[in-house]
Order: structure tokens, then sequence, then C-alpha cells
């Protein structure tokens, strides 16, 4: 009986963890590399990256209010964290035909506007974006290397406050890479954040 | 031109037939709107001028609000624009699309705080709509954009 009960206890728990994001990956995996097209035409995988220590990965795009609110802060993660081995990638996964603002044309004229320091790369085929588990922009797959492996060490939201970064008094992103420079336990690694869905393809 | 507003106003102004005024709340107002135990059935959907997806579906949860009101289903709309938009956006859309649902505008910052509580399986991204019979706690939610005629099946099969 009391094995019954441990046994459904488990399932609840799977069943309630995995519910929203089927197919993404969870605090702990292993992530894929990839190779997508960034705004300057050249294409960029993370194994280009030999001396990185991991990676700030953002799924993230011109158009949601909430990316371009977050648009600056993107860029001040990956000026203090590229040095110390934490580079920004920021990946778009919204389909451009769905979301002309999107559009690989827009985006190269986005980087080049806000001055973005780190590749901005198209996932066509949102390949990327549903093997992460990406739901909506911006969200956050910190990336630590072990081993020459990529685990992933936090997935969710930059901080706790959207509207204005001086009150965010959790920040989450910056904690973490602080964490994992420090070899510390990652506090918090795992956050939900409202944003705009990703436009997918077909729907 | 004035005396047809004015007219306009004494025809339909006084009546509960004029668009909703929108309120900013705080979740602990939300909260109490979601577990009020005396309220029937509330359709909670939450959207934003900004989401494209959200304002699709806003015309079926009006409908909503009307076809189901005489069976206590309530819809409420809950906007997630910025403070700074309130009149400049909500208020405007509401008055363009003549919307008779309740509006409130979230005024949160930290969604951490409250999205679990609104449902654990929610990831945070609208549309998102909840459903909940007061009476008896029964709780339904769904991270979707609602087809035509999906959302009325729904509430449909809920409340039976």
């Amino acid at each position: 009986m009391k094995k019954t009960i441990s046994l459904i206890v488990l399932l609840a728990i799977v069943r309630v963890s995995a519910a929203p994001f089927d197919g993404g990956y969870e605090v702990g995996d292993i992530a894929r590399d990839f190779q997508l097209k960034n705004v300057d035409g050249a294409s960029v995988s993370l194994s280009d990256y030999k001396e990185a220590k991991g990676f700030i990965v953002v799924f993230t795009c011109n158009t949601c209010p909430y990316a371009k609110l977050y648009e600056q802060r993107i860029i001040a993660l990956d000026k203090k964290y590229k040095g110390a081995g934490y580079p920004v990638i920021a990946i778009q996964p919204n389909d451009g035909s769905l979301s002309p603002g999107d559009s690989f044309e827009a985006m190269q004229a986005n980087s080049k506007k806000k001055g973005f320091s780190f590749p901005y790369l198209l996932d066509e085929t949102q390949e990327i974006a549903r093997a992460y588990g990406a739901a909506r922009t911006p969200h956050v797959f910190l990336l630590n290397k072990e081993s020459g492996e990529l685990r992933v060490a936090y997935i969710g939201a930059i901080d706790n406050n959207h509207q204005d970064s001086d009150r965010a008094d959790k920040k989450y992103v910056e904690d973490a890479v602080d964490a994992l420079i420090a070899s510390r336990k990652v506090p918090v690694t795992f956050t939900k954040a409202i944003g705009c869905t990703i436009k997918w393809s077909g729907t | 031109m004035r005396r047809t507003v004015v007219l306009l106003f004494f025809l339909f102004g006084a009546g509960a037939t004029i668009a909703q005024e929108v309120e900013v709340i705080k979740y602990p107002q939300l909260d109490a709107i979601i577990n009020a135990k005396e309220d029937g059935v509330k359709v909670i959907n939450f959207w934003a001028t900004w989401c494209k997806p959200c304002v699709e579906e806003i015309g079926y949860f009006e409908a909503a609000n009307t076809q189901f009101r005489d069976k206590g289903v309530s819809v409420t709309l809950v906007s997630f624009d910025f403070g700074k938009d309130v009149e400049k956006k909500v208020q405007k859309f509401i008055d363009k699309n003549d919307l008779r649902s309740r509006v409130l505008v979230l005024d949160e910052t930290d969604y951490n705080s409250f999205i679990d509580k609104v449902s654990p399986s929610w990831s945070g991204a609208i549309p998102a709509t909840l459903i909940v019979n007061s009476k008896t706690g029964k709780k339904q939610f769904y991270e979707k954009t609602f087809k035509e005629g999906e959302l009325s099946e729904v509430i449909e099969a809920f409340i039976n």
C-alpha cells in the first residue's frame, strides 16, 4: 500500500514538472549544440567557443514588449560575463512570416541599432527552441561546460522586475553565473516569467 | 453633434450597457477573486493588448460572458499591460471594442511570486485561462489560444 502511494506521488511529481515543457530541457540535462545563422551572415555553433566555460543562451526577439524591456539587460549580461567565460548567445525563435518584425532583416537592423555585442541567431526551423523547451521570449537557459558537455544550470527569467532593473531584487541569471564562476551551488535553478509565446510555424 | 452625444449618454450611459472601466489591481486582489466562495463560475483570461493571439480570442470571451451569464458564469479579463499603458492602451482597447466583461490590469512585476498560485502548470506564457467553480473549488487551467466555438464547449462541459 505504502509503495503504491509513493509511486502515485512520484508519478504526480513527474507529471507536474514535465507538463508545461514537453520535450524541453530540465535543469541538469545536457544541452545540444546547434548551427544557426547570425545577423552577420556567419554560422555560429557553441563549439566555436573553445575558451568558454558556459553560455547564457537567451531566446528573445525584436517584437515582444518583455524582450524589448530586457534588451539592455541582455547586453549588460554579455558585457559583464563574456570576459569571465560566459558569453550571451541570443536566439530568435519566432516564425518571421507570423511575426514580420522578427524577420532576419529586422533582426539585423535591431542588432545594429542596439549595438548587440553578442550573436543574434535565427532559429529558422524552430528546432533549437523545441529541443531546449523554450516557451516564450525572453527565456534564459544558462549552460555550464562540464567535462566537455553543456549542462543546463538555470532555466527561466533574467530577474524579478521586467519594468525596472533597478527595482529587481532577485537577479536570477547574475546570481546563477556568479555561483558557477565561484564553483558554488546555483541558488535558484528554475523560475517562471511572463513573456510572449513563441510564434510557432503552422499555428 | 454634442446633442447627439448627450442623447446617447442618456440612452446608454445609465444602464449596464456601457463599456467597462479598467481597474488596476495587485495579486492579492486577484487571489481574492479566484478564491471567493460566493461568485459562481469564474472564467479568468490572462491577456495583453500587445499579445496578438490574446486579442484574437477576446471576442470569444466576450460572447461567453453574455451567453453564460444566466448560468452564473462571469468572465474577467486580466491584462498584463504595463502600468503606463492603462489609459493609453487598455482603456482605449476596451472602448474601441466595447468590452462588457470586467477588465483588470494586474500591476505586478515579480511574476514568480504568483504564477504558481494561479496554476502550477502555467509556464508564464499568455494567453492563458483559468476556470474556477467557487463552490466546489474545481479549477481548470489552459495555456493556449481558443479556437472559435471551443471556449463555449469548455465552459459548457465545466458547468455540467
